[in-house]
């Protein structure tokens, strides 16, 4: 439905800057229109709260998270955006700018920027560090005042380059947010000096994030990458969709443990199925998409690469709620944890048996996605994380109860830690800690120093000198700031326990 | 203080006082370590950040005080969940030094399962004469406390002997000094006297053996220097200087 004074607001609007205003202007429009077929059963789900379609309009025309090939456009360039292969590194760095303008996704900004280490690699052999590094930091430079949206996402790694530690070098001094990194690291692939380097980056400038590449490389068939908030998908395609189930609040509605896992779940997780499918359908059979766009036509992404992302949100206070008359706690008491793990076999088992529509990739299934929150959540801790204040003492348990519920989640899921700023003295100690999570099965980690100015929200990073901007009602670049500050405030963030303290 | 703290029943089957373990240090040694605190020390420094571990517990009072008794199989039963996590151990107090056998025991296993081993010691405990320990103890963080006799007396409370001398050139010969430390406050430690005196004695190896010189601070301290100051950071580059002016060669601040 057309909101005409919610337009009118959004146009009026002293804080948004232009380009803010317009995109929220052109989702206005689009959910003027209604076509998709959202039965009552459904609507009860949405007004309780237990399924969010994460804002991704009521009309979807593109695929949420779209990741293409970037290694084949450098190969053979673009016909339609008349690049030619690049020679030198200049004109890899206009081509990548330009095919980057030009990849949409859910937010209108490309999500995905590719493996830039493998990219780079072979157009620097002529260049000094110095002349690279200046011209890779015009180049996120550019990314950063251009890209006004935390969620985008460059990957390095697993194996160690030149490239590699020139990109963590530039990107050190830099204090960008955006766009996001990770370094896919297998012990047994990536060099202690890399991953040492890596961690001293992330404790100076809050990137890159840490990817278990030993327990993704095998998840797809072909490439994968990291997008967006930790999305985990098949390079040459991406997600068409991503609708979440909060479970806490589904919580709220059941009268107990045997209502919601055998009446609710079973009911919400078909519903939830349905109306992605739904989405799927329109996008690849009505929005022409796939038949304009040049991504497609010249084989940068094509559309049997693309998978529906099935988001769940909020385990740690549903199992809370469910329990709360015998006063346990997820994170802290064994039986919350088990009750945990049961309410995920069952999803998983639930999402397994729906039938996901154009996903060869998946064969026809959905793949689950922890689901790191929106702005308005409250009460709602992301994904399946600890909520702040209830973390266990020790960093050690911490980990090894990430590792128990992440590998539910092959599309994303992610911890999140505030490091104690003496380690700087002793980075490998942290480079210990980290082959540990990933021996034990933590897939996915992000850090930043405990009095960093770059705090990572849910997944995206935000300057607090930006968002002491934005709650002082000035006008900011980025819209993150816009998600972050509110959530920053509400889960608490900044009372996360700090870790490597001892 | 008791003088039964060399009491050679503290081996692998006997047990002795823990003040606490810490699963992930990043203090106490290279990368991520497991900490082990002994209870009981044989010196009482006045800059001690951790005096509560200077004096054994009496029995009666084990129990509320906080401090285990503990053999070495169980000290490593804590230890084993950190291993993916951890690259070593480092023991530490107290002064670990006091009990050689627990050490032999415990470093034995902790070896086995792939840890590197590391000592914290005050230095003034002859660790020549444990050869068994030696062999299975990967290097020792070796803390000078002061150089000159008067000074070292009015920091530590006890007459130097000649353990410290001893010590540099035994491990500095086999290749386990992993680490010199000296705590500095321009007052209670005759710094310059101290690098002077490291030098001295091990004139060949002393260049490539980390020196840390650690800023003096009140925290925990509750001795005559509670009130000292911390020196400055400009301080400390002073005696970083001196110290590369002498030869030293890996020099960390803290």
């Amino acid at each position: 439905m057309f909101n005409k004074d919610n337009a009118y607001e959004v146009l009026t609007s002293k804080v948004l800057t232009h380009e803010q205003k317009l995109m929220q202007l052109a989702k206005a429009s689009e959910n003027a229109l209604e076509v998709l077929d959202v039965s009552d059963r459904m609507k009860t789900y949405f007004e309780n709260g237990s399924i969010h379609d994460l804002y991704e309009g009521s009309a979807p025309y593109r695929p949420r998270y779209i990741m293409p090939d970037y290694g084949k456009f450098i190969k053979e360039g673009s016909e339609f955006l008349k690049v030619d292969p690049p020679k030198d590194f200049d004109e890899l760095i206009f081509a990548l700018m330009t095919i980057y303008r030009h990849t949409p996704s859910i937010t209108n900004f490309p999500v995905y920027l590719g493996d830039l280490d493998q990219l780079i690699e072979p157009y620097i052999t002529d260049l000094s560090d110095e002349e690279v590094i200046k011209k890779l930091t015009l180049f996120f430079n550019y990314l950063d005042r251009t890209i006004t949206d935390s969620f985008s996402h460059a990957n390095i790694g697993p194996k160690e380059s030149r490239a590699g530690f020139l990109i963590l070098e530039a990107e050190k001094e830099l204090q960008n947010a955006v766009p996001n990194f990770t370094i896919k690291y297998d012990p047994d692939i990536t060099s202690d000096a890399f991953m040492t380097k890596a961690i001293e980056t992330s404790l100076a400038c809050s990137n890159p994030a840490i990817c278990n590449h030993q327990a993704n490389a095998n998840l797809y068939k072909g490439k994968y990458g990291i997008s967006s908030c930790y999305n985990i998908l098949p390079v040459e395609g991406g997600a068409y969709t991503l609708t979440r189930l909060t479970l806490t609040k589904l919580a709220e509605v059941a009268g107990n443990v045997e209502e919601f896992m055998n009446e609710l779940l079973p009911e919400v997780v078909e519903l939830t199925g349905e109306y992605m499918a739904q989405r799927i359908r329109f996008m690849v059979e009505k929005s022409g998409f796939f038949e304009s766009s040049f991504l497609v036509k010249e084989g940068f992404i094509s559309s049997d690469r693309f998978v529906g992302m099935f988001g769940v949100t909020g385990l740690a206070e549903a199992v809370n709620t469910l329990l709360n008359d015998q006063d346990l706690q997820y994170g802290r008491d064994q039986e919350a944890d088990d009750l945990a793990s049961d309410i995920l076999d069952r999803v998983k088992e639930l999402v397994e048996s729906l039938e996901a529509p154009y996903s060869p990739m998946t064969e026809g299934k959905y793949v689950l996605h922890a689901q790191v929150g929106v702005d308005t959540d409250e009460g709602i801790t992301s994904g399946v994380r600890i909520p702040v204040g209830d973390e266990p003492e020790d960093f050690i348990g911490h980990l090894h109860h990430s590792a128990r519920y992440h590998h539910y989640f092959p599309a994303g899921v992610g911890d999140i830690f505030p490091i104690a700023t003496h380690i700087d003295a002793n980075p490998d100690s942290l480079l210990d800690v980290v082959k540990g999570a990933m021996n034990v099965g933590v897939h996915y980690m992000s850090f930043y120093a405990a009095d960093a100015d770059l705090v990572r929200i849910t997944g995206y990073l935000v300057k607090r000198s930006e968002m002491e901007k934005f709650q002082k009602d000035e006008a900011v670049l980025q819209n993150t700031t816009h998600f972050g500050a509110p959530s920053y405030k509400v889960n608490k963030l900044a009372e996360r326990k700090v870790r490597m303290t001892d | 203080m008791t003088d039964n703290l060399n009491d050679k029943k503290t081996g692998s089957e006997s047990a002795v006082q823990i003040n606490r373990i810490i699963p992930v240090s990043t203090v106490d040694g290279p990368g991520a370590r497991t900490a082990v605190f002994v209870q009981g020390c044989n010196l009482a420094c006045e800059f001690c950040h951790n005096p509560e571990t200077q004096r054994l517990i009496d029995e009666e009072n084990l129990e509320n005080s906080g401090v285990r008794r503990m053999t070495a199989d169980r000290v490593f039963d804590e230890i084993r969940p950190n291993i993916p996590f951890i690259r070593g151990i480092t023991a530490s107090g107290g002064e670990c030094g006091l009990y050689p056998e627990f050490l032999t025991a415990l470093f034995t296993i902790a070896g086995e399962a792939g840890l590197s081993t590391l000592m914290d010691s005050n230095g003034s405990i002859d660790l020549s004469i444990f050869t068994d320990l030696m062999e299975v103890t990967d290097g020792v963080m070796l803390d000078v406390k002061a150089w000159d006799p008067h000074v070292y007396k009015r920091l530590t409370g006890k007459e130097k002997n000649s353990a410290l001398v001893n010590n540099l050139r035994y491990l500095a010969a086999k290749g386990k000094l992993e680490e010199i430390r000296l705590v500095c406050q321009e007052e209670w430690v005759d710094i310059e006297a101290s690098l002077k005196g490291i030098v001295k004695t091990i004139p060949d190896e002393y260049p490539r053996i980390r020196l840390k010189l650690i800023a003096f601070r009140n925290h925990g301290v509750s001795g005559k220097m509670k009130n000292s100051r911390t020196p400055s950071a400009d301080q400390m580059k002073a005696y970083e200087k001196s110290a590369r002016s002498l030869g030293f060669e890996e020099i960390v601040l803290r």
